[in-house]
């Protein structure tokens, strides 16, 4: 192949490459590692504005607040360290091949020796009548990304034209900016290509449980445009029509082949320009193509990155003079659509000759798993919807004899024989990134040969993990085997000074009847911690977990009693919390955010007293701010007089159960809502937990409450209520799942006793409801076993712990004022005890105050 | 209490009964009853000149007392913070960004660049 005697400064082989995507990009790292870059001059012809990103991650933008930067897939000087001239926003306009001359745009015109096209696909526009208004677009690049959210904000209603992976995508992107969403399908069932018929249900009922409304089975017959030219809806097929202010085409894709058309290279009957095992176009060795717009040997046109990946390989190894060949891959996907988890791989459709399949289909939950087999029980592909757990181990497993039944592995955990398909069931030779063609092998490899400690090691080393993210779990499990076979251990410990983690901790206290901090450090601390200091993460953690279990292990249910002061974290340590100048904020409990004319007056009377700033807060009650410490009792006293308590804002425990006003006044509400909330909230107040607890109660299915992004949501029906659990706000919003329907009062309360026991048990430090919910084994299964059917015979003790919680009950607040030994620490200086700290300083704002902004301190700053 | 004079240590093991004194450029200055302080958390204290000390004891007894101005925020908050120890030394953790400074000498653990002043203790 190429010379190999050129210098860096004159090199005589001149590589091109069309199109900045993610083949491509993957194409120039390729060619770098294989020292190509090093003899050759490599030219790249960018179209986008941008250097090539992330497209598969490329809602991430809506749901995830990616910025496009986050999104660029070039490491910071690439581009410079292996001398690859990269023009952005210049396309190849014309290819020459008899000159062997590529032009630009911008009239730059290159001679190569090689020339790579990865120019992608184009998003395919039905022809329906309409498809050009303002307000039509497609989803395809970061700048289509920017045009539809900036078009959204002027319309309420969007609807997407194709129910595929990506437009499923495009409809949480619709979705995520807050818009009424549709899709429409033309096929029978979502996403046609990856799931059968039972799967597309399951899909169909979590996402209309999401409140995208599907329309399957119709196609688009036209836009109709209002005024200005703007979309003002949309005609289906069967008459309807849907009241839309944008529309998004996700109809599949086409090859942008065009420029190799134009200079007489072969293309296929459906496009995608020909090649051959090697990538390379059989009619022009000096030419090659590679990833979405090739059609490759096999004679298809591979629409993902694992494939596109793997050609862009093969041709920098062709181009380096090694041998490689692409000759086909796998199909199988994993994507989390709107929050549903879809999974399908190798024969998902059963098209195998003489196979069978094994089906589970819940459709209440959605959750559906096929398997599909061979008659001698070889593993030929799957569809799981809704619980993909599995997946990461299924889909390596394909083409070999699983070590389990195969009914074993539909099931859901907890059901049936138990399963411990782990990824030790793996051979070496299974895929585990298939995105990467990254083997067991290798990943073991890393690090046994290559010395990585740690999953972001092998994801540099090995390049797993870095497109899609759907192995991470299965590679996370690898690492951490083998590094415990390698003799490393892999340590889960809470910090340096405990080796357990929080909830074998709480097992320790619980079973052990353990009373103190420092008797749990010297007797089961790590060798070198028994006796010492501990940290500011072992502490305030176990501090939760004595408060949690106080009554039942014998030890103070107040925080600030003895050696528990000290343990708990600043906030808790001062029942306020800290604000950025050093002041504190008071946060009174109003049980379901139901409030007298004479409490809020009071409020009212004590923040204009003590120059408070005054605030609502998110979760339906009164935040009064710029109290300085010793200002804490003063305005408590006065509270406490008027019959408010502490409202916990400080600690993990339980914040608020917000409540919408329900039947008693509502025209739609069936139960009395507002009562519930109160009487959760009182319930469960002070209930110290792994990680703040929030709640809510609406008064029907309308839900103003919000109550499903809660980490226990209860939603009134005619009989009763209904129990959602694991929902969670902040910055990863997650939908709860509903554990239990119609329950009575006393039913539900004895739920939600034994799910929060079981939580706060189990949990890890600072891990809130929805994120233990997905990462114990069996997921939300499980925990409906174990708190509904009382599958692990524990329930009674859940209550019984439950129960003294409440039984031991006590204003923090209230016990503080009236002690003057706790009394004592609410003081600025310990040596001037009546002079204000002269550093918390305040100007006006709005007819309030606001903190006055604080200068870095110089004086009391050395620089060391 | 035998006062133990020792200005090259900003610490000194201290009994739970005296007046906890703290060395600053003019001299001793009595700060508080030594048993004021607890295990694991510390006070703040109003200095002469107007600038605050956060004085801690840790475990074993020790009294500590470094500049209570957190200065990555401009608050002065390190008196509230929680202690903790890496490789035996004692530190706290800032109550607001959680940066850590070394007891002994007011160093930040997160960031070598900064430090807090750190002032000679003796109980007598
Ligand atoms: C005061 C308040 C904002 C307001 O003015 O409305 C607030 C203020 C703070 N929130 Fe919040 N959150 C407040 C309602 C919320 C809500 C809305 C709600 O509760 O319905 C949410 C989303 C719901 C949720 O939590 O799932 C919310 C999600 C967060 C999160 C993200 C939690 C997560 O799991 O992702 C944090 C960060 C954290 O806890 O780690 C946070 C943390 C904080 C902290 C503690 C940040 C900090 O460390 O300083 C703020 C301190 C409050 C203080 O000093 O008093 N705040 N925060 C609201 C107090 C509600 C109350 O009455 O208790
Ligand atoms: C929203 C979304 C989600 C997706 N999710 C997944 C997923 O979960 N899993 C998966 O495997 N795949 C997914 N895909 C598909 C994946 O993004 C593509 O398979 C992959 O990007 C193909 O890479 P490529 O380099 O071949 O094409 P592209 O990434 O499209 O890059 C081609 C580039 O060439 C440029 N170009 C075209 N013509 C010229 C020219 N004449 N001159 C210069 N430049 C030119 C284009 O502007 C483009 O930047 C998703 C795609 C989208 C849009
Ligand atoms: S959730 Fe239902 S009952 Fe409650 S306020 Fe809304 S509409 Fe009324
Ligand atoms: S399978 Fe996509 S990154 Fe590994």
């Amino acid at each position: 192949m190429a010379a190999t005697t050129a210098t860096a400064d004159t090199p005589d082989t001149t590589i091109v490459l069309v199109g900045h995507g993610m083949v491509g990009q993957r194409f120039l790292e390729a060619l770098a590692d294989r020292g190509v870059t090093a003899w050759a001059r490599v030219v790249v012809l960018c179209e986008e504005s941008r250097p090539a990103y992330d497209r598969v991650h490329l809602t991430s933008y809506f749901s995830e607040g990616a910025s496009p930067e986050e999104l660029s897939m070039v490491e910071d000087g690439f581009m410079e360290r292996h001398g690859i001239e990269l023009h952005v926003g210049d396309p190849a306009v014309a290819v020459d091949r008899d000159s062997r001359t590529v032009t630009a745009r911008s009239g730059l015109t290159v001679r190569y020796d090689t020339l790579v096209l990865a120019t992608g696909s184009y998003p395919f526009v039905p022809p329906v009548p309409g498809k050009d208004a303002a307000g039509c677009f497609v989803y395809r690049t970061i700048d289509d990304l920017l045009a539809i959210e900036a078009y959204a904000q002027g319309v309420t209603s969007g609807a997407v034209v194709g129910g595929g992976l990506l437009g499923l995508e495009a409809a949480g992107a619709l979705k995520g900016l807050g818009l009424d969403t549709h899709v429409v399908e033309f096929a029978p069932r979502l996403m046609p290509v990856q799931v059968d018929e039972g799967g597309g249900e399951a899909l169909r009922s979590r996402v209309e449980g999401l409140g995208v409304s599907v329309h399957t089975g119709v196609g688009t017959q036209r836009v109709t445009v209002g005024e200005g030219g703007r979309v003002a809806g949309m005609e289906l097929s069967d008459g309807s029509e849907l009241p839309v202010g944008m529309v998004v085409f996700s109809a599949g894709v086409r090859p942008r082949d065009d420029l190799a058309r134009a200079c007489g290279l072969p293309v296929g009957e459906r496009g995608g320009i020909v090649v051959d095992a090697q990538c390379r176009t059989p009619a022009d060795p000096a030419v090659f193509a590679i990833g979405e717009c090739a059609l490759a040997a096999d004679g298809r046109v591979y629409g993902l990155v694992a494939p596109g990946n793997e050609m862009a390989e093969t041709a920098a190894k062709s181009i380096a003079g090694d041998a490689g060949s692409f000759t086909g891959a796998d199909l199988s996907t994993k994507l989390k659509l709107l929050g549903v988890d879809v999974a399908s791989f190798g024969d998902a459709h059963g098209a195998t000759a003489g196979c069978l399949d094994v089906r589970y289909s819940d459709a209440r939950s959605g959750i559906y798993r096929k398997l599909v087999v061979a008659a001698d029980g070889t593993l030929l592909g799957g569809v799981l919807v809704g619980d993909v757990e599995s997946y990461g181990v299924l889909r390596p497993l394909t083409g070999s004899v699983p070590p389990v039944a195969p009914e074993h592995l539909v099931l859901p955990a907890g059901a049936g024989a138990p399963v411990a398909l782990g990824p030790a069931a793996l051979p070496d030779e299974a895929v585990i990134c298939s995105c990467n063609n990254v083997t067991k092998g290798t990943i073991r490899a890393a690090v046994t040969d290559h010395s990585c400690g740690n999953v972001p090691e092998v994801k540099k080393c090995t390049k797993a993990g870095t497109n899609c993210g759907s192995c991470l779990k299965v590679l996370g499990q690898l690492v951490d085997a083998e590094l415990e076979a390698s003799g490393v251990e892999v340590d889960k410990g809470l910090c340096p000074h405990f080796a357990q983690t929080r909830a074998e901790l709480y097992e320790i206290v619980l079973a052990l009847r353990i009373s103190s901090y420092r008797e749990l450090l010297d007797g089961h601390g790590r060798e070198g911690a028994r006796g010492g200091e501990g940290c500011e993460t072992c502490k305030p953690a176990v501090a939760s977990i004595l408060a949690s279990l106080a009554p039942t292990v014998g030890a103070s249910v107040h925080v600030l009693e003895g050696e528990q002061a000290a343990l708990q974290d600043t906030n808790d340590h001062f029942l306020a919390n800290m604000q950025k100048n050093g002041s504190y904020s008071i946060v009174p409990r109003i049980p379901g955010g139901e409030i007298t004319p004479e409490k809020l007056i009071v409020i009212g009377e004590v923040a204009r007293d003590f120059g408070l700033y005054t605030k609502i807060t998110g979760g339906q009650r009164i935040d009064l701010f710029g109290a300085r410490v010793e200002q804490l009792p003063l305005i408590w006293a006065r509270l406490v007089d008027a019959g408010f308590e502490s409202g916990h804002a400080y600690g993990k425990a339980l914040r608020t159960v917000k409540s919408c006003v329900g039947q008693t006044w509502c025209r739609y509400g069936v139960q009395d809502s507002v009562r519930m909330a109160i009487d959760l909230e009182l319930r469960y107040r002070g209930l110290r937990s792994p990680h703040k607890l929030k709640s809510a109660v609406s008064g029907c299915a309308r839900e103003c409450a919000e109550a499903q992004s809660k980490d226990f949501g209860v939603i009134a029906t005619a009989s009763g209520w209904n129990l959602y659990v694991g929902g969670n706000g902040g910055a990863t919003p997650r939908h709860a799942d509903l554990l239990a329907q119609d329950l009575s009062d006393a039913e539900l309360v004895r739920l939600v006793d034994r799910f929060l026991m079981f939580y706060i048990r189990t949990a890890d430090r600072l891990e809130r409801t929805s994120v233990w919910l997905e990462r114990i084994p069996g997921g939300l299964d499980h925990v409906r076993d174990v708190v509904v059917h009382d599958s692990l015979g524990i329930c009674d003790e859940l209550e019984a712990l439950m129960a003294a919680h409440v039984a031991g009950y006590r204003d923090e607040w209230a016990d503080t004022i009236n002690d003057p030994e706790r009394l004592s620490r609410f003081v600025s200086f310990v040596n001037a005890p009546d002079t204000p700290d002269p550093t918390v300083r305040f100007v006006p704002e709005r007819g309030q105050i606001k903190p006055e902004p604080v200068l870095l301190s110089l004086t009391e700053t050395v620089t060391a | 209490m035998t006062a133990t004079t020792d200005l090259t240590s900003p610490l000194l093991a201290a009994a739970s009964c005296g007046t906890v004194e703290l060395h600053t450029s003019q001299g001793w200055f009595a700060v508080c009853p030594a048993d004021a302080l607890q295990p694991g958390r510390g006070v703040a204290a109003l200095l002469p000149d107007g600038r605050q000390a956060a004085l801690f004891r840790d475990r074993a007894g020790r009294i500590y007392a470094i500049g209570n101005v957190d200065p990555f925020t401009g608050a002065a908050v390190l008196s509230h913070g929680l202690l903790g120890a890496a490789d035996d030394r004692p530190y706290v953790a800032s109550p607001l960004l959680k940066q850590r400074f070394d007891l002994a000498d007011g160093r930040c653990l997160d960031d070598d660049g900064v430090a807090v002043a750190s002032y000679p203790v003796r109980v007598s």
